[in-house]
């Protein structure tokens, strides 16, 4: 029999990103909250100090800030008619472990999504006609508008103390920034970081050719700064260890350095680490979570947690995996179309191109995890889908971002990989190489799903659950359409040679290299309860007391990196539930 | 703000440049390092690997990363010690990763790792197979061939022709990357040693700190590598 706690106003599940905005925008209304993380406590003192945190192989190569399949995973197969095996090694996605996730050791990056990105459907449809949207594509509008987020995006970005320079300042063009976003109600919080050389290039190639080049938009320190919880940063040391690693330095947006010191402090907030919670319970007549079954590692025993509210924070993998295992909907069958949970799962199509320069000096180590100029030419609202044939775009950007030679050695083609020739090469390359990325959007389809796999379990006897993910052709061809681009463009600096890395027709998904952890869909949101598992307040439409945060929500990927819209609607949804549930909880649509 | 109980001050950390503080540290350790030579390759006390596949791996390693022409290789630097204490530690018997059945070894490679065995074991049943292929197709155990015979049955491994079973068919690849880990790792993990292949490649280690660099374009960084334990060269 399960122990039993005390009961709280609000069970947060895992303290990473968004579990740290509901813990802390919570605890301002007073409620009584607790927070179960399923890995260990970690604090930028002592857990990310220098020395011991500049370590390559202990956590860029053996991860050890990540999540270990041996504790949780999934199965992936590429269609219906293949097994799904382990995901047994981490490789194309890297999930989040301990006290601040993923976000202590992604790399800032952080984006909104063009206004028509939220209304994709519409768009393709008013601009493109319908008949363009290929056979099995979940294209959807979300629930909720730009114009509806803004102030959420400026709240999470004034939290997160991002670095930028705006390129639409409510409504107004500004030289230097890019002219494709989104409207912003205010400025960066902090003004763009420095220019590497690499990035210079890039900058004065993209002018050059009539593209409008801008600084990207950081999660990283650029200046002294202190947020609206009076959490302090610092600048950036450039140290090269950003993706992957805590920062030494209270230079990169975390929750540590931006809002669990504060947290900490409500006197109504707790949290407990080694939880992993197991599922969410619900009420006999389904209509109303009762609270959270979790594991507690130290005492080795079930533990019951009853809440008047559920917040699902534990990154979208694990939100999906939960709500599947608790019955937080039906689950979706690609074939009938039916169902909800594990729908329009989606990822990121990215490429990119490798220029070497033997004369010219790029110091690679110099750099961190969003370094770098962009250009939005090719994003999703300046494609013509109907001429090129596909739905989607993207983002570039060059810019060094590590240094470190297990992972980053880029070489010329048809260099050996080992011998003599492969380390001559490490010796005249190594230094003298930039790159090009071009970072793409990922449609929904009916094909790509999640569910719970027949055959494989957990530590604690559940079945894993099951991504069935292939590449699409409409995503493959965006990815060659913007390597026919950035083709010239790299050719245009001159470089001694480069190498283009773009997945092209007929390439099926691969588990082992590293891509994104950009996972997305599984419990998206919708306008009814039949197309998707939450309302447009993240809110389940099943048990209308649970509410999921996260990239689960995605309606499809976007062509950015997702944090910004998770953060933006982690915030929309606290103030739904400040504003509208507490007095009076209900579905709020 | 207020800093929490137990840890250092949050404020004085920012107010000091961290590498400055961190690099102090360094520095008082650096000369204790430098007095202690390290055991020979030959006297080295093994922690996974027995005489045939230390043999195997010393020999390999020597290829893989060649001591001849510019720049160190696997040997000066000590790669198979790496490779000897990652076996020995918790990468060679996968602790971190899903091992549970069943298993589908010869699954198509793109689905990653799905044999049964651990790296550890791997490097195990793998080196025997291959020195008999050696033995059979060359005459002798891979360590007791010339190094041209020996690129030309790594070349042989690497393009997979050498009959191996399912369950160690990636140990060429498994070889390789732990060989350029050991190489390039800081020299904490037993490879890298003095940090040669830093110093070679002219990457700073753990220095960690460039506040004054990225706005000084084309131009060589001039330091070199520090290591974690406060090594310099
Ligand atoms: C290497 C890397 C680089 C990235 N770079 C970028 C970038 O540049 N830009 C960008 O926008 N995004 C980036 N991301 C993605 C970004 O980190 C995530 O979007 C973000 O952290 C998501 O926030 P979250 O709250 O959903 O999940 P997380 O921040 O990961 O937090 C989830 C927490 O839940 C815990 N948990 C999981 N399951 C359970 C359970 N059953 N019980 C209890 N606790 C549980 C986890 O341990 C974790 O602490 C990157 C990710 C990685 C891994
Ligand atoms: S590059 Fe900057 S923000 Fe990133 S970890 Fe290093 S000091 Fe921190």
């Amino acid at each position: 029999m399960a122990r039993q706690e005390k009961k709280k106003d609000v069970v947060i599940v895992g303290l990473g990103w968004t579990g740290s905005i509901a813990g802390i925008e919570l605890a301002q209304e007073g409620l009584d909250i607790v927070a179960l993380e399923r890995g260990h406590d970690q604090n930028t003192v002592p857990n990310f100090e220098y020395p011991q945190q500049i370590d390559e192989l202990k956590y860029g190569v053996r991860l050890k800030m990540m999540q270990k399949p041996s504790q949780q995973t999934v199965t992936v197969r590429r269609n219906g008619g293949e097994t799904a095996l382990p995901y047994r090694q981490l490789g194309s996605f890297l999930p989040g472990n301990g006290v601040g996730g993923a976000g202590t050791h992604w790399n800032g990056l952080n984006w909104r999504p063009q206004e028509v990105e939220l209304r994709l459907r519409s768009y393709v449809e008013e601009t493109f006609g319908a008949d363009i949207i290929p056979e099995g594509m979940n294209l959807g509008d979300y629930p909720v508008s730009y114009d509806e987020l803004e102030p959420f995006f400026t709240q999470f970005e004034k939290v997160a103390g991002i670095s930028g320079y705006a390129g639409n300042l409510n409504g107004e063009i500004r030289e230097g920034g890019n002219p494709f976003e989104g409207w912003r109600s205010e400025d960066f919080p902090m003004p763009p970081m420095p220019t590497t050389y690499d990035s210079s290039k890039f900058r004065d190639a993209a002018a050059a050719m009539g593209y409008h080049p801008f600084p990207a938009s950081a999660g990283i320190a650029s200046t002294s700064y202190v947020n609206p919880y009076g959490m302090q940063m610092g600048p950036c040391n450039f140290c090269g260890f950003c993706e992957r690693f805590g920062c030494y330095q209270y230079s990169k947006s975390s929750p540590q350095t931006t809002i669990l010191g504060a947290l900490k402090r409500y006197p109504n907030f707790e949290y407990r680490t080694q939880s992993e919670v197991l599922r969410v319970e619900l009420a006999e007549d389904g209509q109303t979570a009762t609270g959270v079954t979790y594991w507690d590692e130290a005492a080795q025993e079930e533990v019951f947690q009853p809440a008047d509210i559920v917040i699902l924070s534990s990154y979208q993998l694990n939100n999906v995996h939960l709500m599947l295992l608790s019955g937080l909907g039906e689950v979706y069958d690609p074939l009938t179309g039916e169902g909800t949970l594990g729908k329009n799962y989606a990822y990121q199509m990215n490429g990119g191109i490798s220029m070497f320069f033997k004369d010219e000096e790029f110091n690679p180590f110099v750099g961190h995890g969003a370094n770098g100029i962009c250009i939005d030419d090719f994003s999703i609202s300046q494609n013509d889908f109907g001429a090129e044939g596909f739905i989607g775009g993207s983002y570039w950007r060059s810019g060094t971002f590590n240094g470190q030679p297990i992972r980053n050695m880029p070489l010329p083609a048809g260099t050996p990989a080992w011998g003599a020739g492969w380390k001559q090469a490490i010796g005249e390359t190594y230094g003298h190489a930039m790159s090009i990325g071009s970072h793409g959007s990922h449609m929904a389809y009916a094909n790509n799903h999640l569910d719970l796999d027949p055959t494989y379990t957990d530590r604690h006897g559940r079945p894993l659950m099951r991504m069935t993910f292939n590449w699409q052709d409409n995503d493959l061809r965006m990815n060659q359409f913007m390597k026919s681009k950035m083709e010239p463009l790299a050719a245009s600096m001159n470089p001694d040679s480069m190498r283009a890395g773009f997945k092209g027709p007929g390439a099926e998904y691969d588990v082992r290299p590293y891509q994104t952890t950009h996972n997305t869909g599984g419990h998206i949101m919708s306008e009814n309860a039949r197309e998707g598992a939450v309302n447009r307040y993240c809110q389940s439409w099943k048990a209308h007391n649970v509410f999921a945060m996260g990239a689960g929500n995605f309606v499809q990927n976007t062509q950015y990196n997702p944090t910004g819209l998770v953060g933006g609607l982690a915030y929309h949804t606290v103030n739904a539930i400040r504003t509208q549930y507490l007095s009076n909880p209900r579905p709020l649509v | 703000m207020t800093d929490l109980p137990g840890y250092p001050s949050r404020r004085n950390f920012l107010k000091a440049s961290a590498a400055g503080v961190a690099l102090s540290g360094l520095a008082a350790q650096a000369k204790a390092q430098e007095t202690t030579p390290p055991v020979p390759l030959e006297d080295y006390d093994r922690a996974y690997l027995n005489a045939d596949e230390w043999a195997f791996v010393m020999a390999a390693t020597a290829r893989l990363i060649p001591s001849e022409g510019d720049g160190p290789g696997a040997i000066e630097t000590r790669v198979p010690v790496f490779i000897d204490l990652q076996l020995a530690g918790d990468y060679g018997s996968a602790d971190d990763w899903y091992m549970e059945g069943p298993h589908v070894p010869d699954a198509e490679p793109a689905r990653g790792w799905q044999t049964p065995l651990n790296p550890a074991e791997i490097y195990r049943k793998a080196i025997p197979v291959f020195n008999a292929w050696c033995e059979q197709t060359h005459g002798a155990a891979f360590a007791e061939l010339e190094a041209e015979t020996q690129d030309a049955a790594l070349t042989a491994l690497q393009d997979g022709d050498v009959a191996l079973d399912p369950e160690i068919r990636d140990f060429f690849s498994i070889l390789l990357a732990n060989t350029k880990e050991g190489y390039f790792a800081d020299p904490q993990y037993g490879g890298n040693h003095e940090m040669q292949s830093w110093v070679y490649i002219g990457f700073p280690g753990a220095r960690a700190a460039y506040r004054a660099w990225p706005e000084r374009h084309n131009e060589k960084y001039p330091l070199g590598p520090v290591s974690i334990s406060g090594e310099r060269a």
